[in-house]
């Protein structure tokens, strides 16, 4: 669908010259919830505005459906976005908004009345069709800003961080509105954001991005146990790294104990990085070999988090589920504990 | 929060006593010394000259200094003059023909300098724009008049175009402050969004960027208006013969008879002047 093709972007000349995006590619299905995951300055932006058309890029094609769109004008291609600061037209009503694009794409006046309708009734903002766009909430804003840009039926709805502007209640709604959304119109969402918990509960798949390149393509699922590198693995969910030998199929953790692991591509034998998240790290259990040492304990609320040393002094940090009714006690700061991992908890990393 | 011991007038002790915990917002106008003497003289200052030329403007007799009672008589008297009258409409035509064109010009200056990529000569050309407004405008009246009189005897014609030329040249920097400022507190995003909703540039302009400046432009042709109505150095050093204008018909009035006839010209200028003011602030600061 979305041909992202070795795609440069650089900002400026000469010394005070920005390389925001370096040969990114990538390529979005029809029909995808799509997100752009990364921190701020990684080009995540900037990707969604060459994708719009409001930039052009340095180097490289983008393709939609096979068409070369790389230079055409934002107001040629079948594409909308919803930005950031939802960019209402404030001369404007909600219903005049949301009618723009399709008067001027031309629609007849009936059509674009029908369509304005069915969006307003979509977003479930049929009240509120004559007021300003300065009369109404936030979240009102929110959802007239992505009726306005739906009500063209593009073939890709780019979406600029638009929760973000949102208190956390209303952005729990807005993320299953979005997804309702979606699978009801059957266009393809590009959604931009720097929150990975909301990347992971929306998306088909996400591209996480750092420092002008994308890092790792994949399912939530494949980005949050099989992270490719330490950056994602650090930026998504809480991480243990610890060093370790590879060897074959299995890896001798530096503190002890052998474990079969799944063998990244162009991985060597010999030192390594893996992750352990804190969830997949029991205490006490018959069997383990792991010795650390408890540092700290903090209760908070559906868990339990163990801060620890390991005898080679790397700090690990396990995360237990709190029982029901359970006096939670677990050993006080200085006690000597075993840990044991998971099957399956060790990932080793590319870096 | 550091806790400092800020020096308090013992009026903001005493409030602050009775709200605990609650910091004195700035200053209050009431606690700071001096601030009421210095206000009511400046207000004089202001106000109190403009009161009496507006108040002899209604004298009975023809002092300037001595009532005698209430009539309409000078103002009567001013618009039966001919020659009032006359420099009346040649004001007002050069008012609205310089600020008209001034606007335009100010306008396509002020979308070029706050709706385009940074580009060399970027910075210099705003202070070009501005310029004018620091120039002495005895400066700028005696360099139009070495120009335009060699011009005019060069090839002997006269008509307003000097004076339309001079005025639109001195309204642009009026009438593109209010239109940038304007510009400035504008989304760009809006005009981007509607390209992205398959506006052309030029709907764009027409259906979101004017709409929105539009009150930023009748502020500055406003503004330009009220300034080319009132210049009077640059009118006096380029008019030709007989092209009076009612500040420098004023001028000449005052240099002969002093009547009260000019208190009341002063007045409905002012008056007008204060209208299009008022008109100015009230769209400025409408919020869009």
């Amino acid at each position: 669908m979305i041909d992202i093709d070795n795609v440069t972007k650089v900002f400026g000349a000469g010394d005070a010259a920005f390389t925001a995006l370096s040969e990114v590619s990538v390529t979005i299905a029809e029909n995808e919830f799509f997100t752009l995951l990364g921190p701020s300055g990684c080009g995540k932006t900037t990707l969604l505005r060459l994708i719009a058309g409001f930039e052009p890029p340095t180097a490289g094609a983008i393709r939609l459906g096979g068409r070369d769109i790389t230079r055409l004008p934002p107001n040629q291609r079948p594409v909308n976005t919803v930005f950031q600061s939802y960019a209402l037209f404030p001369h404007m009503s909600v219903a005049q908004n949301i009618a723009f694009g399709l008067e001027m794409l031309g629609k007849p006046k009936a059509e674009v009345k029908s369509t304005v309708d069915d969006m307003l009734r979509l977003v479930r903002m049929e009240a509120m069709r004559d007021r300003r766009t300065s009369e109404i909430s936030g979240g009102q804003q929110q959802r007239v800003a992505l009726a306005r840009a739906l009500a063209p039926h593009p073939e890709v709805l780019l979406l600029d961080e638009p929760l973000s502007a949102l208190d956390l209640k209303l952005r729990k709604e807005m993320q299953i509105e979005l997804k309702r959304l979606q699978s009801e119109t059957g266009i393809t969402f590009v959604f931009v954001t720097h929150d990975q918990e909301e990347a992971l509960t929306m998306s088909d798949r996400v591209a996480v991005m750092s420092a002008g390149e994308i890092l790792q393509v994949g399912p939530p699922r494949d980005i949050y146990e099989r992270p490719a590198e330490r950056f994602v693995a650090n930026f998504i969910g809480e991480s243990n790294f610890l060093n370790a030998d590879l060897a074959g199929d299995s890896v001798t953790l530096a503190a002890g104990g052998t474990f079969p692991v799944r063998r990244p591509d162009g991985v060597r034998d010999g030192k390594v990085s893996v992750l352990v998240r804190p969830e997949h790290i029991t205490l006490g259990g018959a069997g383990d070999t792991l010795r650390s040492t408890i540092e700290n304990v903090v209760y908070s609320g559906e868990a339990t988090v163990a801060h620890m040393v390991l005898p080679t002094g790397e700090p690990i940090k396990a995360r237990l589920s709190n029982a029901p009714q359970g006096d939670g006690a677990l050993p006080g700061a200085g006690s000597q504990v075993t840990i044991g991992l998971a099957p399956g908890a060790i990932t080793v990393l590319r870096d | 929060m550091v806790d400092t011991a800020p020096t308090t007038t013992p009026a903001e002790q005493r409030a602050a006593k009775r709200h605990p915990g609650r910091a004195p917002k700035g200053y209050s106008m009431r606690t700071l010394p001096g601030f009421s003497v210095i206000a009511l003289f400046t207000m004089i200052v202001l106000y109190a000259p403009i009161m009496i030329l507006v108040i002899y403007s209604f004298n009975e007799g023809t002092s300037l200094a001595i009532w005698e009672g209430f009539s309409l008589r000078w103002y009567r008297q001013a618009a039966a003059n001919e020659a009032v009258q006359d420099a009346a409409i040649r004001s007002l035509y050069l008012a609205f023909i310089a600020s008209s064109i001034g606007t335009v010009a100010a306008t396509m200056a002020a979308l070029a300098t706050t709706r385009t990529r940074r580009f060399p000569g970027k910075t210099m050309i705003y202070a070009l724009i501005n310029q004018p407004l620091m120039v002495p405008e005895i400066v700028t009246a005696v360099a139009l008049l070495i120009v335009f009189a060699t011009i005019k005897v060069w090839t002997g014609h006269t008509s307003m175009i000097y004076l339309i030329v001079a005025h639109t040249a001195f309204c642009i920097p009026f009438a593109y402050l209010p239109i940038r400022a304007r510009l400035e507190t504008m989304d760009m995003s809006l005009e981007t969004a509607a390209r992205d909703l398959y506006a052309s540039p030029w709907l764009t302009f027409r259906k979101v960027t004017l709409p929105l400046m539009w009150p930023g432009i009748v502020a500055g042709l406003m503004l330009a208006f009220v300034i080319s109505l009132d210049t009077v150095v640059i009118t006096e050093f380029v008019k030709s013969a007989g092209q009076e204008t009612l500040p420098t018909y004023m001028l000449g009035q005052l240099r002969r008879v002093v009547t009260p006839e000019v208190n009341a010209i002063s007045t409905v200028i002012l008056a007008a002047g204060a209208i299009l003011v008022a008109l100015f602030f009230r769209l400025t600061q409408r919020k869009g």
